[in-house]
Parts: structure tokens; sequence; C-alpha cells
């Protein structure tokens, strides 16, 4: 069985978001970048399922689009485990771009299972795994907590109101995770880190697939009004308040 | 292709206010079109329910059951949510933001070629070009997204527009869908909770933090989650620990939710946090440190040890309870 991961380069969700002067970008000048945290999550499931697995499992891969400015974000992730990479070579345009290249790059690679997470902490779109699935004609699954392999079929728990499903899907399937497949996940060692270098990391061109959306403008949220702090021997204050004035209870 | 279609998930055979919200608004971008809000129900839905959407401005139910529809299946409700966009000639689908949308919006967008906006704040800002307000880096910013397909996918945000009553003549048809290809997954087993307030179906949400020292100590988090008819959630180092399910963690990388009442206790308020938690309409901050963050996101705060306040907050809002 051979696995791929899905992995999108983001700013450090601990970042300041700061606009361009005429509000039309984001000023990524001084962001640091991480690796997607449900990816990363997604990788680390991948690397207990290949460790678990007596070989069944023959390699775990990654892919992304991106620019060269992504390789540091690729390292780190052959680092904690990845065997290999591919890099398609262009600027993430959108969703619908991004899944059409990965589609096109991997249509004759034969993966059996493809990871995704169930959205990127930056644009937050929801959009990759399910966009790439549909380009593969391959089914999908997703809202995924858990992933485990029993034989040749893949058990998963896939969340739904006050609860879960659980789905037996046999390869080729796009699984779709969230919070909850990987306990934490995993750092890189010193001879991860070192070994990553000499692991492949495959650049590969564009097909020039088009996007479909664009952000034209952004906004900075409207500033909070100051909170109103109340004697913590009166609690019947709030209660009032959260009544009177809120009109919230 | 004026005409709009909404895609209206059932949750056990009914709609939820998600659903009224995603028809209000639906209806709304029709009428702003010049065209027809049109909706597909699949799977088994009563008649009465299905009528239920002519309140919100629906015009037209397309409805297909069966075996196929009775479990999630993304390529076959894909196909038939396609299909009846196409019939239709529906040039904008509307989604809601739950689980199901995100499994089955992206692949009806590509099935479509068309764009889709995520997580919408808003009505469009403008129809031509095609512009959708959403919220980017979990609220950190607000973004135009421009929509350069023919077709457009929208999915709304929860309580981000509201159910807006606006009665219409409704008729029911059967959408006569191909059969589809079987499926490499199939549902095995459903686990369910019955008679609890879902995270995202709240209204009020109770939601502890570290601050609450102990999984012991969530009792008075329970009482005041059922004085008031709430949903219980907490913040991530509370999941990490174990002292809750990860199924309750809000926050940026659990759920994010948008309540009209969030009461933060024990909570310090990292970024992360009030990233899932930011649209809520009003937050209540329970904390002992007056310098934590979650102040500047709160609107009523009170400073104190929150295992103290919270038994006297609770009895202060039964008796308002007993009262109104």
């Amino acid at each position: 069985m051979k696995i791929l991961v899905c992995i999108s380069n983001v700013p450090d969700t601990t970042t300041r978001i700061k606009l361009s002067g005429d509000q039309n970008a984001i000023d990524l000048s001084s962001v640091q970048w991480i690796i997607n945290p449900w990816d990363e999550l997604a990788l680390t499931r991948a690397l207990e399922l290949k460790e678990a697995s007596g070989g069944s499992i023959s390699s775990v891969s990654i892919i992304h689009v991106g620019n060269a400015g992504s390789d540091a974000t690729l390292r780190k992730a052959l680092a904690i485990g990845a065997d290999d990479a591919i890099r398609v070579d262009a600027a993430p345009a959108d969703a619908y771009a991004v899944a059409h290249e990965i589609a096109e790059a991997i249509k004759d690679k034969n993966y059996d299972l493809i990871l995704c997470g169930i959205e990127s902490s930056d644009y937050n779109g929801s959009a990759m795994g399910g966009m790439l699935a549909e380009f593969l004609n391959m089914e999908s699954v997703s809202s995924v907590s858990k992933v485990e392999i029993e034989g040749d079929e893949l058990k998963l728990n896939r969340e739904i109101a006050g609860g879960f499903e659980v789905v037996s899907a046999t390869a080729p399937v796009v699984v779709i995770v969230q919070k909850g497949i990987a306990l934490e996940p995993r750092i890189p060692s010193m001879r991860g880190i070192m070994m990553a270098r000499k692991k492949p990391l495959e650049v590969v061109a564009a097909t020039g697939a088009e996007a479909l959306t664009e952000f034209v403008h952004y906004t900075p949220p409207q500033p909070k009004a100051a909170c109103k702090i109340i004697d913590a021997d009166n609690p019947a204050e709030l209660v009032n308040l959260l009544h009177n004035e809120a009109k919230i209870i | 292709m004026n005409n709009v279609l909404i895609y209206t998930e059932n949750f056990d055979g009914k709609f939820k206010k998600s659903i009224y919200e995603i028809a209000s608004y639906g209806s709304e971008i029709a009428r702003q079109l010049s065209g027809e809000a049109i909706a597909i129900s699949l799977g088994e839905v009563a008649e009465e329910e299905l009528k239920s959407l002519g309140n919100y401005g629906i015009s037209k139910v397309l409805t297909a059951a069966g075996e196929t529809f009775k479990t999630l299946q993304n390529r076959a409700y894909t196909a038939a949510i396609a299909q009846a966009a196409q019939q239709e000639n529906a040039g904008v689908i509307i989604f809601s933001a739950s689980n199901t949308a995100k499994a089955i919006a992206p692949r009806v967008s590509v099935k479509l070629k068309a764009g889709m906006v995520f997580a919408a704040t808003g009505l469009p800002s403008n129809l031509n070009p095609f512009t959708v307000p959403k919220k980017v880096f979990h609220g950190k910013a607000f973004a135009d997204v421009v929509v350069n397909s023919e077709r457009k996918i929208i999915s709304l945000s929860q309580n981000s527009f509201g159910v807006k009553e606006h009665p219409a003549e409704v008729t029911i048809e059967a959408l006569q869908v191909e059969a589809a290809a079987p499926a490499n997954t199939r549902v095995t087993d459903t686990q369910k909770a019955s008679g609890k307030m879902l995270l995202n179906d709240a209204e009020i949400i109770v939601s502890g933090g570290r601050g609450m020292k102990s999984a012991d100590n969530w009792q008075p988090i329970e009482e005041l989650a059922e004085i008031l008819g709430a949903a219980t959630a907490c913040s991530r180092p509370v999941s990490d620990e174990g002292w809750r399910p990860h199924a309750e963690h809000v926050g940026q990388t659990g759920k994010i939710v948008a309540p009209n009442l969030y009461f933060a206790l024990g909570i310090s308020g990292a970024i992360q946090h009030l990233a899932g938690v930011s649209s809520s309409k009003v937050i209540v901050a329970i904390n002992t440190d007056k310098d934590a963050p979650i102040f500047q996101a709160a609107d009523y705060g009170i400073v104190g040890d929150v295992q103290k306040v919270l038994p006297q907050l609770n009895e202060a809002f039964r008796k308002f309870k007993a009262e109104n």
C-alpha cells in the first residue's frame, strides 16, 4: 500500500495578520511558515500506520503545490518521516487550481490512500481534499477522526451530528481528516533532519491549471468594545446585564 | 442560469435551523437575480417537512430517496446535486457549512466547474463580478472573494444571515437520478448520543478551560448548561489532557462555533481559542487573571476564581429562570 499526504504551507497559527497598505493583500513579509496543522496530523497518522503495518505499507509520500519558498516546510515533513516529496512548481492560486495540479501530477502513481487535512488554517476553504477526489474520480470520506487498517480494509470514524459513523473503505480512497486523527504532531528528530537532506524532493512543472476564485480585498475585523467587568461578589448583575442590556437570555 | 439551488440536508428526516437559514439566504439571492429558489433534498423526508421550506421562499423542492441516499456516499450525492443544478438551470448553488457540506460541495464544484466560497459571512456584495465576503485566518481578517466561473457555489457560515420568513407556494417534485456506481465505502456502524445538545446547534455554549483544574470539577459547568439549555465545550488543553472528549474542543483546530452566548470559564484565551469562538454574539469570561487575553474578546467579564464564582452564578441563573 502506498500513502500520499497532501501538504499545505501556511503562516504559523499564532501569526498576527497584517494587511498591505491598499488592503488588497496580506502582508506575509515577516511570517513563520509551518505545515498546515491538519496536514501535519495526517502525516503523523500515516507514519504510525506505516510503522505498525509490518511492511505492507511501502511508502508515505507528500505532495505540495507552491514555489521554492515552501521547500523548508517540505524538508520538515521529510524530517518527520515522509519518504519522498513532490512539489508542483506553481503559486497556489485557489483550492480548485491546487487540486487540479495535484490530480495531474499523481494520476499515474497509483496511491492507495490519499490523506488531506480538512481545511487550511489560512484561507479556511475546506475544499482541496474533496476537489482532488472528484478530479481523480475516487470516493472520499470526510470529517474523519480515526483511521485504522484491518486487512485490506480501512476502518474510518466519520463525525456526524451527535456522534460518528464507522465507514469501511477499500483502496483507492481519499480520506479527509480532522482533529483526533493523531494525538500530537511528531517533532523531527536530529537524525530525521539529517536524513531529510538526502530524501528525494522532486520538483515537477505545473500544468497551468486555472483558478476559479480570486481574493481581491481584505478588511481587518471590527475592534470590539471594552469588556464590562462585573464584581465577583455580584454574579446576579451579570444575569441582569445579559437579560436587560445584551437581551440574550 | 438565474435560478438558485439550495442543498437542504436533513438530520434523521428533519431540517434544522441552519437549513432554514440557507433557504432564506438562497431565496434572497434568487430574488436579486430574478430567478427561482429551488431546494434539493436527498434521503427520506416527510412531505410536510419538505413543504416547510416554502416558509423561507423556496418555490420547488426536488427530492430523491431510496437505498442510495440512506447514508452519505459522496459521489452519489454529488452526482444528484450536480444533475439538479443542470436540470434547473441553477447558476448559484448554496450549501450550509456542515460536515456534509464540506464533504460534497467541493466535489460539486469540480463536477460543474463552479468556483466555491466556503463559509461565506453574508450576501454577495456585488453580482457582477460575483463577490462574496468570508473570513480568512479564522476571523483575523475578512476577505472579498470574486468567483469568476459561470456557476458559483456558496457555503454559508452558520448564524451569519439568520432565518427570514418569506412565504412561497411550494411544489414537490421527484428527481429521477441515474443509478450510482457501487461505492468502495460503506457505513458499518453508527454511534450517536441521543438527547444531548450538539455544539453546532447550540444557541448557548458553556466552555471550560485549564482553570477548571481537573475533570472532576466539571459538574457546575454541566449544571449551567442544563439551566440554560446549552451545550458544553472546552479549550484545547482540556481535551488534550483527556478531561473532556475531543469532540468538545472549540478553537482553531477543533470546532469553530458561533452561538448567541459563549461562556469562557477558566479559559485564558489563546489566539487559537479566540479564532474558534470570535463569531459568538456575546462572550462572557470568568478568569482569575485580569490581564488574560480572553477579556479583550469578551463583552462581560468577572475577575475571580471560576470555581468559587460559578456556583453563585448558577444560583443567580436558576433564580432568573424561575422568575422568567
